[in-house]
């Protein structure tokens, strides 16, 4: 099967974003994996066709990247982070968790093809560490329990809203904003997490920031100035909310 | 050109500047350890295997860590270690990086022996490794071709041959895919690996990963025998090397000749061999109540001399598989045994304004493939060069990439053209003479390449000429055939009222003597036939059973280009001679058989031997388009034969037959729309129903491959310079 | 301590919908851009240059420095100019672009025009890992709404600029932080490093003159811009100009985001961050992401800036401060980043290649007790074999966890061997795990 005309158009609407054709191609092959759930040789055939390439061409640039796949992806891809930091700090035990209650591997699906269970590298969020992506918004500050609640939320198709994201739709769906399709989700979820802003939060109370900050004092209640010498400030931190599934979390925003 | 001097372990070597450290030292004579470098592509830096330590890069301070030699030019005043402590440790552990995870299966691998990976394992790399884990494994090999074979776990992913195909013929049908430690090469899914000069990344690859299919397990580098020689399947001349092994040809590898093909040959110079072997005649033949029977060599020549010694008229259509001296031979024997004027070495449609071209301007010219790479412009008319010259293809990609300008005259923008950089004037057949005069930007730095095919085209040749009289440009004549342009040299033309080879075909003469001419490749093939049926005496020089020794009085067996010496002329008239790589004992060249038979000529009644060309009916060779142009409402049949199709040097090599190019008419998008994927196209000689897919055609013309289908487009579909009908087939 | 941090960058971070054009205009956003608009674009360069930015995105090559690498306009063969931001942040423990994107794409964005305008460059991209969907939201809608508000486009401010900007979505690899793989992959071909000579400077993207720069660097110039040179340059140390952002994760109490003056120490940091994890202390850490070499107590007080780090012999890189305390076992981190490095080579050169493939399988024989000492020696000669022998950084930054946690732990490494496997508990290093006393 050849994709549909339309999703030529796209594609071609994608490749003419650029002075040179073929840097569409990375979004292209996003475009191709949210039409098809994979990267198909239907689709490296479209991408080749469109490009003036060949699909050997294409096939080596699809398959140079871990976010395309050449199987299937269920409706959810759960990557959980286990590069170092966030391994030591749990997640090894969150995908060994997941693995066993999806009863899949790594890059596995679950048999009702709801999630694609993987174990990624450093997501660049390692202050929210362990972290858990689902269809690549951040779920932060996980645990077993929560990632297990969460990946139960997402097959029974509630509401799941990520830590620092918007609400979760679906792995396609995502696959089609990182193609360069807007979807309007833009102004959900905070601007910052907790750990985004600690050393905001002290500087503000110690000194207010460099721009003024009307807000500034707002939140002047949650955090002590630390003593220059004095570091031991028992009592001061309240740590990330741990085991704070994101399932639940409305964000961090610091209103 | 500036000349840098550097120092490398301790001697001084002067290269010009932009040299690369790993090619300075080649002229020191200091071999460097590699694999991913090759001199004609370009430096990727990517095995490491060239580090070598940069004590001084020539401003006084060194690089602290080694340097990839490979990639690094030269600086005046630098100071480079290529065996010293740095350099050597450098090397040996890139090479047991190298080994960590190859399969070390040398004694069952194609490439043992001959291969870079163990030769420099041995010079540069330790005794013993120290790895002791698990290697990578892969299912082993997989066809990216027909013809090539992967080995995934051999390949150090060296990239020569995915570059080779990039850079050089421009088909980039491998590729790398995956990464990191799974990196491979690879095609995508369900598509082979598509390229005429495929067969070069076998020889380019370091180590046994890739392999040929038609050569794999069938013998060891040591007990092969190496004769140089020189490409038989078309007028570029590429050379070649010749393994083989108890009088077989095991493979043919390229023969490194800058001047020419520089490393690289097509895959029908490098797999097209099996022809000299199959069919071959083996003994002399002569018709004896209507029925060929063997006989002995002296008797075949005896009835052949005297059968042409009393023809009367002779004709003598030699055709283009001849060397120099063959050719000479033909000439000798026309003109001075059998004193006839009438012979041509052409087997294909031809004109009178042809032999005056010929004989006027490409007897005795030059042109090189220097010229090209120093050219401002090249024009190309009927001429497709990636099918018809595949030397001369990659000779003109080469020089396109570094800015030389391409214009064709082609009747569709081809894949070729494409590849070439060409700027494709769409020129319908028979419009070639209008466009030539046209063609803007020719200065005498320009160079004019023509094909045989402007032969159907009134006029073109004559433009060619002008256009370059008028601009000092360069011109060449490049045919399609090994032996054309030595017979152009040798004058096996008509002259002093001789026949041309078509006329000669409708000349009703006494006798013909015929050699490599494929009935079907002339402008009639019918014609042809009825004329061995009708002469009174047929004497034929072949390597093997075709048409023409079907209908021929004396048969005689002729050495293929393995079995004798010999010179080709290339298109550019230079000369390229080749020895014997088989020595048969009864495999003799046209050269010497008609010398037999001029032995012979003697002995015969020299009255009978006297030419009467009086006797000759000859008419002008015009009647033909004549006849078929009438037909307005027709579309011009524009055609040449893909480099792979139903010729008959490429029989019985079936790996290369399986790569070649689906064969497609050429239809207008405008048509294609209306007809669909497959149509029918009705000449004056026949009717085909082909697949189809659009191109951007010249007006009113539809391409059709000349020798992909059936017996060829002259035997079974229309007739040279004709016009044809298309419609949608409906099954 | 009131002076210690000094946020910048992540000033606006906490404002109400900060990622919007209207929150990020009320706090004197894109006034930068009439400023710079108002000088010659061989102005702005100086003062960047002036100012003693250096790239945040781990060389901390000086960035004013590198644009002047732009070749003089060529009238004879004019060749459009690029400006790519550097926005694919995967060096494990960085994570500082990310928040910095997400909460103020304006930031960048209006460095992107700033610099885009020195540079004299009229299309400029922001190559950004796809795995990061928020982020690449918020940008798409920041550029959105800059072209609506005239900050991009044609005639910019009525000054007769253009600049267009493309958001560019990458696909999962590390190597695209490599600039000339980034190019690469913008290119729309596998992220693989490409031959310097000719530098992207010359030759960059589509082999016009580009400059690639991290956008922690471009996201600082309206600030340089608005508050001048001096005060920058009047920030950190002498060579090390200005702020930048640290990011402490792992074992701390309050990890985050800490935007101080280059020059700041991890003491004065993990103070600020309350401390390391009640009950434990600081084993191991890195500077600048795990291409750093690590470490140690010993290492509390070196400044964090690039001299400072280089001096004590490993790199300032990206500030990414992964703090490891003594519940963790080093060989297991070591073992984890080793295997990040095998499944990020690009494969291109065989030392990274194969030498991270074989690096792994000796230090998981270590891990499990199956080794030998002499396995020690035959890591570190085996990192000899790859440091400054391949392509690219990559492979270098590879050793560097090897090389430094031999350095400091080798007994650990032994420990392993003569227990016959890992003495540590991994379950009192995760962040629920019960204090230890």
């Amino acid at each position: 099967m050849t994709l549909a005309a339309e999703t030529y158009d796209e594609l071609r609407e994608i490749a003419a974003r650029y002075p040179q054709a073929r840097s569409g191609l990375l979004p292209m092959l996003h475009l191709v994996q949210s039409v098809e759930g994979r990267v198909t040789p239907e689709g490296i055939d479209a991408c080749a066709e469109v490009l003036g390439l060949t699909p050997a061409e294409v096939s080596g640039v699809a398959t140079f990247y871990t976010m395309y796949k050449r199987h299937p992806v269920g409706k959810h891809h759960v990557g959980v982070c286990t590069n170092t930091l966030c391994a030591v700090m749990g997640g090894d035990e969150i995908f060994a968790c997941l693995r066993e209650k999806l009863e899949v591997g790594n890059d596995e699906t679950t048999a009702d093809g709801a999630i694609t269970l993987e174990h990624i590298e450093c997501n660049a969020a390692c202050d929210y560490a362990p972290v858990v992506m689902v269809n690549w918004e951040f779920f932060d500050n996980q645990t077993p329990e929560s990632a297990s609640q969460l990946v139960d939320d997402l097959r029974e198709g509630r509401e799941v809203v990520a830590s620092r994201g918007a609400r979760i739709t679906s792995w396609r769906e995502a696959e089609r904003v990182l193609a360069g399709f807007e979807d309007g989700l833009v102004d959900e979820g905070p601007a910052a997490g907790a750990a985004s802003l600690a050393g905001l939060d002290i500087a503000i109370a110690g000194r207010g920031p460099l721009r003024s900050d009307p807000r500034a004092s707002e939140r002047v209640e949650t955090n002590t100035v630390p003593s220059s010498a004095d570091s031991d400030r028992v009592g001061l931190d309240t740590p990330p909310p741990s085991g704070s599934g994101g399932s639940t979390s409305e964000g961090k925003s610091n209103e | 050109m500036t000349e840098v001097t550097v120092k490398i372990d301790g001697h001084d070597v002067s290269v010009p500047e932009g040299t690369l450290v790993i090619r300075a030292a080649e002229e020191a004579g200091i071999e460097i350890p590699r694999f991913c470098d090759h001199p004609l592509l370009a430096p990727v830096g990517a095995c490491r295997q060239c580090l070598v330590d940069i004590p001084d890069a020539g401003n006084g301070r060194g690089f602290p860590k080694p340097q990839a030699s490979c990639t690094i030019p030269v600086a005046e005043g630098m100071v480079v270690e290529t065996q010293n402590s740095t350099a050597v440790k450098a090397q040996q552990g890139i090479m047991e990086f190298l080994l960590v995870n190859h399969p070390l299966d040398c004694p069952v691998c194609d490439k043992g022996g001959e291969c870079p990976l163990q030769n420099q394992a041995m010079s540069h790399g330790q005794g013993e490794t120290r790895f002791e884990g698990t290697k990578r494994t892969f299912p082993k090999p997989i066809n990216l071709s027909p013809n090539v074979l992967l080995d995934r776990e051999r390949c150090i992913v060296c990239q020569r041959c995915t570059r080779f195909a990039a850079e050089i013929p421009g088909d980039p049908g491998i590729a790398l895919i995956q990464r990191g430690a799974q990196q491979q090469i690879g095609i995508a899914e369900d598509k082979p690996f598509s390229s005429y000069f495929s067969g070069n990344v076998i020889q380019i690859c370091p180590v046994g990963a890739l392999t040929s299919d038609d050569y794999r397990f069938r013998a060891r580098p040591f007990d092969l025998v190496s004769t140089p020689g020189v490409a038989e399947h078309d007028a570029c001349g590429a050379a070649v090397r010749i393994d083989h092994r108890r009088g077989k040809v095991m493979r043919r590898l390229a023969g490194n000749d800058p001047e020419v093909n520089e490393e690289w040959i097509s895959d029908k110079d490098r797999f097209g061999f099996r022809y000299a072997v199959r069919d071959r005649l083996t003994s002399p033949m002569v018709r004896e109540d209507g029925e060929l029977r063997p006989a002995s060599w002296l008797e075949a020549v005896a009835v052949a001399a005297a059968g042409l010694a009393g023809a009367g008229s002779v004709g003598v259509l030699p055709g283009g598989r001849l060397t120099l001296e063959d050719a000479k031979a033909y000439a000798t024997f026309a003109r001075d045994t059998l004193r006839t004027p009438h012979i041509d070495f052409r087997s294909r449609p031809l004109s009178e304004e042809e032999t005056g071209f010929l004989r006027s301007r490409v007897a005795g010219t030059s042109v090189t493939y220097a010229d090209l790479d120093a050219a401002d412009h090249v024009v190309l008319a009927g001429l497709e060069p990636e099918d018809e010259a595949g030397t001369l293809f990659l000779r003109l990609r080469k020089a396109n990439r570094k800015g030389l300008r391409i214009t064709t005259l082609s009747p569709y923008a081809s894949e070729g053209s494409r590849k070439l950089g060409a700027e494709v004037v769409l020129t319908a057949p028979g419009a070639e003479k209008d466009a030539l005069s046209q063609v803007s930007g020719v200065t005498e730095a320009s160079v004019i390449l023509v094909g045989e095919r402007l032969a159907t085209s009134p006029g073109a040749y004559s433009a060619a000429a002008e256009l370059a009289d008028r601009t000092g440009a360069k011109l060449a004549w490049v045919p399609r055939r090994a032996g054309d342009r030595g017979a152009v040299e040798a004058d096996l033309l008509p002259r002093d009222g001789g026949l041309d080879a078509e006329a000669i075909v409708r000349g009703n003469l006494g006798a013909l003597l015929v050699a490599g001419v494929d009935p079907d490749d002339t402008a009639d093939p019918a014609a042809f036939l009825a004329a061995l049926d009708q002469a009174g005496f047929v004497v034929s020089l072949e390597q093997r059973i075709t048409a023409v020794t079907e209908r021929a009085d004396v048969v005689l067996p002729v050495a293929a280009a393995s079995e004798k010496a010999g010179t080709f002329v290339t298109w550019e008239g230079r000369r390229r001679p080749f020895t014997q790589v088989f020595d048969k004992p009864a495999a003799y060249s046209d050269a010497e058989v008609l010398g037999h038979i001029t032995a012979e000529f003697a002995l015969v009644d020299a009255e009978s031997a006297e030419v009467a060309d009086e006797s000759v009916e000859w008419s002008p060779t015009t009647t033909d388009s004549a006849a078929t142009t009438t037909d307005s409402a027709g579309v011009r049949l524009a055609t040449w034969r893909l480099m792979l199709d139903n010729g008959t040097l490429q029989s019985g090599d079936k790996a290369l037959a399986a790569t070649a190019r689906p064969a497609f008419v050429r239809i207008s998008a405008a048509l294609h729309e209306e007809l669909g994927d497959v149509v029918t196209i009705t000449g004056d000689r026949g009717s085909w129903t082909l697949p189809a897919m659009a191109a951007e055609l010249a007006d009113n013309t539809v391409w059709v491959p000349t020798n992909s289908f059936g017996r060829g487009v002259w035997a079974d579909l229309a007739s040279p310079g004709s016009t044809v009908t298309i419609e949608g087939a409906q099954q | 301590m009131s002076d210690v941090l000094v946020p910048v960058l992540t000033a606006n971070w906490a404002d109400e919908r900060a990622w919007t054009l209207p929150a990020y205009a009320e706090q004197g956003g894109y006034d930068a851009l009439d400023v710079a608009l108002g000088m010659a674009p061989e102005d702005v360069q100086t003062m960047v240059k002036d100012s003693g930015l250096r790239g945040r995105g781990g060389a901390g090559f000086p960035t004013g420095v590198k644009w002047g690498f732009l070749p003089a306009p060529d009238p004879e063969n004019p060749k459009p100019r690029y400006l790519v931001v550097n926005a694919d942040e995967s060096e494990p423990g960085t994570c500082k672009d990310i928040p910095l994107m997400m909460a103020s794409p304006h930031t960048l964005v209006e460095g992107v025009i700033i610099s885009s305008y020195a540079i004299r460059a009229e299309r400029a991209f922001i190559y950004v890992r796809g795995e990061v969907l928020h982020v690449i939201r918020r940008l798409r809608a920041a550029v959105r709404e800059a072209y609506e508000a005239g900050h991009l486009g044609t005639n910019i401010h009525g000054s007769g600029y253009d600049l267009e900007l493309v958001v560019h979505a990458g696909a999962g690899a590390y190597i695209c932080g490599e600039e000339t793989a980034l190019l690469d992959s913008l290119e729309g071909r596998r992220g693989q490093p490409r031959l310097r000579p000719p530098f992207p400077a010359v030759a960059g993207l589509y082999a016009s003159p580009t400059v690639i720069n991290n956008a922690e660097s471009i996201a600082s110039v309206p600030a340089i811009v608005k508050n001048g040179a001096d005060w920058f340059a009047g920030m950190g140390t002498e060579k090390s100009a200005g702020v930048g952002i640290f990011s402490l994760s792992g074992h701390v109490k309050k990890p985050g985001q800490y935007e101080a003056p280059l020059g700041i120490t991890l003491r004065k940091l993990i103070e600020l961050a309350g401390g390391v994890r009640e009950g434990h202390e600081l084993k191991f850490w890195t500077p600048g992401g795990s291409s750093t070499p690590l470490f140690t107590q010993e290492h509390l007080d070196v400044t964090l800036d690039f001299e400072g780090v280089a001096a004590a012999g490993s790199m300032l890189g990206t500030r990414a401060l992964q703090i490891f305390d003594d519940s963790v076992c080093v060989v297991r981190a070591v073992l984890r980043w080793t295997e990040f490095y095998k499944h990020e080579s690009c494969g291109k050169c065989t030392p990274c290649r194969e030498g991270t493939w074989w690096l792994v399988q000796v230090l998981e024989r270590l891990e499990k007790g199956d080794g030998k000492p002499e396995d020690l020696d035959l890591l570190l000669d085996q990192c000899d074999n790859i440091l400054g022998r391949s392509f690219c950084a990559l492979g270098d930054g590879a050793t560097s966890p090897i090389t430094s946690s031999i350095q400091y732990f080798r007994d650990e490494y032994l420990a392993h061997l003569e227990q016959g496997g890992c003495p540590f508990d991994a379950k009192k290093s995760t962040a629920w795990a019960e204090a230890v006393q």
